[in-house]
């Protein structure tokens, strides 16, 4: 069984920890050790937020160490940099093309890093760099909410777990009403991230 | 059955099918959950204290009458319930009392790091401390048992990695029934504490401890996993688990009750390792009790007093200790340590902005960049502050708190400083939530020292920090039933403040003149703003926008700190998904060009 250590990173409110609560079930339903951790600012909104998930034969530590995730999937760029620190030349890494200033750059006190840095120290970091137009995709899905399930498709497409069992996942997770909607967002987002070049 | 369970969803599991009866608990961030969880399950009997001291008591009277009973609180918590903590040890219980303490190491959203361990000691108490979900689950039935089979509270020690990180527990009891034990008699000897019982009671906590250090040797949640014998590790916690990553060939006493220390399994463990080393979050606290034995260990000279730990850092201070090899180095790229941040802000249409904008006026406070120490000290009208979103407010662009202690602290912080002698009216600001923690006997006891100070109370209806708990001005229980509601108004006339004002949070001219009036007031004054906390308020108006012929740039819109207010290409602008719209428009209010365009101005209360 392979050692698997994913973050999933975006800003309080792009439903981050459903996606991370998914993905953690994906991997236990799918027989791994599973340990999950989120870490989250306080109750306002707008923070950044990072999860964690280690899925294995058997998993101690929650928190995967410096150099050593395989995948980092971003909700937003600077997040993606902002853990850049544990990619390796083997990692994946797949971001939504979207910004979310934050406060301190709206107000000129600091600047939001450029594309072409984003993508030079990502791409210096990790093997394969994939940017998406995820907002795109989920307002034309119908709904901006259902980012976060595309973008689970999108990585979906890079983990050993059966579409199958990610369908009864989100299916047991998310309120009836909203299923069809989330399961197309998911099934197009593995669709779409493999016409991607990278 | 496997499932995947957070900390805190673990310890309610298994609170649950231990047979509690009473939970009890006041929010705090990282416990919370654990008394949302269980409120849920039926025959359970949950709420929400004012206080934590209270909830001691509560589930303390509920252990005397014979119901398994829990409270949950975050490590400060046990502060202000500190009172009670130490009589639950001196009476003991009559059926199990479990106190669980969730610690914050690294301060994720707390004002202080304390290992709560130390509390244990102090009360001579056991303590147990999960190290995953599934101990979490575990350790409850074995809290209860050890509670009742030894007639101690038992305390549970979390912490925010275990309390909010999920992992696999096999789910193994079912709800114990524990409906027959219910019954009360008279204890005499016991329960009243008068000096003549509680002398014969600290002789027979003396014993109990030792009763209780003999049952460490023998409790299977201290367990050694034999491994190489060149190195032992001796953790506790998800320190244990970082460790065992580590080092995944070492010898390992794992100890799932830190104290009292079972002495003969560390004598032993020591005895057959050539290195000994203790990796514990926080403190010294194993380290302490196994060097008072005399045995040799390497503990915090290398690990860190400060913060939380993570495998990064255990390996690095395995590394410093020689115990691993030195790590190819790391090529670090400094912009990636210097990203722009993303702190927390008061939620755009937050009904604390108003009145910190009008504060902020005060003493031209708005021109102070957080150090700015020749304005700072020319300041001379004090605010201080309590716990809360609004503490936010403390920092750029509003500047308009000048204290956080902790919970309650604001109004006799003002008393105090009023009575120090300064000039000027000091202004004491809390949350209504806070206030109903611990805010009302300071306030009585500013009105019975002829206090003048001003104290806003900002009622937005809950308690938001924690995640928008019901309180008792909500008028809503734990699980939610409508109840008596506590009107802050009335509760503030009774204890004698003569000058009560309540005003709309989102009407600045009302603030404005309220604030202006209890400053002219020689005598204490209260102004209770009144808007409720924007996550839980329906939202039903559109956004406001900037007609951008008649804005100016003046930035003064920017001086509220609202996080919809934006700028791109040097021109300032509202974004359209965050803005509370005609809800809020505090913006609007106070724009000089009137460039703001929001549908009403004001908003009913
Ligand atoms: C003794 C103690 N218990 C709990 C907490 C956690 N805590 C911080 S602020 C807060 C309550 C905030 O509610 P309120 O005063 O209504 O302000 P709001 O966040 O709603 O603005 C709580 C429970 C704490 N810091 N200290
Ligand atoms: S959660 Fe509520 S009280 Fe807290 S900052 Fe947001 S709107 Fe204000």
């Amino acid at each position: 069984m392979k050692d698997l250590n994913l973050i999933i990173a975006g800003v309080g409110g792009q439903g981050n920890i459903l996606a991370s609560n998914i993905m953690a079930e994906v991997a236990l339903t799918s027989g791994y050790d599973t340990k999950q951790t989120d870490t989250l600012g306080m109750a306002q909104r707008g923070g950044s937020v990072i999860s964690q998930i280690r899925a294995s034969s058997k998993v101690y530590s929650p928190l995967i160490k410096l150099g050593q995730a395989d995948l980092i999937l971003a909700f937003e760029k600077l997040e993606a940099l902002r853990w850049a620190q544990y990619l390796n030349k083997y990692s994946t890494v797949i971001i939504n093309n979207h910004r979310i200033t934050p406060t301190s750059v709206n107000i000129g006190k600091e600047n939001y890093p450029e594309d072409k840095e984003i993508i030079s120290i990502l791409k210096e970091k990790a093997s394969r760099v994939i940017f998406i137009n995820g907002n795109e995709y989920a307002i034309n899905l119908g709904n901006i909410r259902v980012l976060n399930i595309f973008m689970l498709g999108c990585a979906s497409f890079f983990l050993p777990f059966k579409v199958q069992i990610w369908e009864n996942v989100i299916s047991q997770q998310l309120p009836s009403k909203i299923v069809p909607i989330n399961i197309t967002a998911f099934n197009k987002g593995r669709k779409e991230i493999q016409n991607v070049n990278f | 059955m496997k499932k995947l369970l957070s900390g805190n969803e673990a310890i309610a599991l298994g609170a649950y099918h231990a047979g509690v009866k009473v939970a009890t608990a006041y929010p705090g961030t990282p416990s919370t959950e654990i008394l949302e969880y269980i409120s849920q399950y039926s025959n359970v009997y949950a709420e929400w204290s004012t206080n934590e001291k209270v909830a001691l008591e509560v589930a303390l009277g509920s252990a005397y009458g014979g119901a398994r009973s829990m409270v949950s609180m975050k490590h400060v918590g046990l502060n202000v319930a500190g009172d009670p903590f130490m009589a639950a040890s001196t009476t003991g219980i009559n059926a199990g009392l479990v106190i669980i303490v969730a610690d914050d190491p690294g301060m994720h959203s707390s004002q202080n790091e304390q290992d709560t361990r130390y509390y244990a000691k102090l009360a001579k108490i056991p303590v147990l401390e999960p190290s995953d979900s599934q101990e979490a689950y575990d350790f409850m039935t074995l809290a209860f048992n050890i509670s009742e089979k030894f007639d101690t509270p038992v305390l549970v020690r979390s912490t925010t990695r275990i309390s909010h990180s999920k992992s696999a527990v096999t789910i193994t009891g079912q709800r114990e029934n524990t409906d027959a034990n219910i019954k009360y008699s008279r204890d005499f000897e016991k329960n009243v504490l008068l000096p003549v019982n509680a002398r014969i009671r600290h002789a027979q906590i003396e014993k109990r401890l030792l009763e209780l250090a003999a049952y460490a040797e023998i409790i299977p949640v201290n367990t050694v996993e034999t491994g190489n014998s060149n190195l032992g590790i001796i953790s506790s916690g998800i320190a244990y688990q970082y460790a065992r990553q580590t080092f995944p060939k070492a010898s390992f006493l794992k100890l799932g009750m830190p104290y009292p220390l079972p002495q003969e399994l560390i004598q032993n463990f020591a005895s057959q390792t050539e290195k000994l080393l203790v990796i514990e979050e926080l403190d010294p606290f194993i380290e302490e009790h196994i060097l008072m034995l005399g045995i040799k260990i390497i503990g915090k000279k290398y690990i860190p007093l400060i913060g939380e730990l993570n495998p990064d850092i255990v390996a690095d201070c395995g590394r410093k200790a020689h115990l691993l090899p030195k790590a190819t180095s790391r090529k670090t790229i400094s912009l990636i340590n210097n990203l722009p941040g993303r702190p927390p802000l008061l939620c755009a249409g937050c009904p604390h902005t108003g009145i910190f904008f009008v504060l902020s006026s005060i003493d031209h406070r708005n021109r102070i960049s957080g150090n700015d120490d020749e304005l700072n000290s020319k300041l001379s009208m004090a605010i201080t502050g309590d716990i809360g979103c609004y503490t936010l407010a403390a920092l750029p662009p509003l500047n308009a708190m000048d204290t956080c202690a902790c919970m309650g602290a604001s109004i006799g912080q003002a008393l105090g400083l009023e009575k120090a002698g300064l000039a000027s009216k000091i202004v004491a600001v809390i949350g209504d939530s806070t206030f109903l923690h611990s805010g009302i006997t300071p306030l009585v006891n500013a009105v019975y020292n002829k206090g003048q100070i001003t104290v806003i109370i900002l009622d937005n209806g809950t308690t938001a920090m924690t995640g928008h708990q019901h309180n008792p001005g909500t008028g809503i229980t734990a699980q939610g039933e409508t109840t008596q509601q506590v009107y802050l108004g009335n509760l503030v006339r009774g204890i004698g403040v003569k000058d009560v004002q309540i005003v709309n949070a989102y009407n600045m001219k009302e603030l404005r003149n309220a604030v202006r009036n209890s400053l002219d007031n020689p005598e204490l004054s209260v102004i209770i703003v009144r808007g409720t906390c924007q996550v839980i308020a329906p939202k039903i108006s559109s956004p406001n926008y900037i007609d951008k012929d008649k804005c100016n740039q003046c930035n003064i819109c920017s001086m509220i700190g609202c996080p919809a207010i934006q700028y791109q290409d040097e021109q300032v602008y509202i974004n359209d998904t965050l803005c509370a719209g005609d809800d809020c428009a505090i913006c609007a209010q106070i724009c000089p060009q009137n460039a703001i365009i929001s549908q009403t101005i004001v908003k009913k209360v």
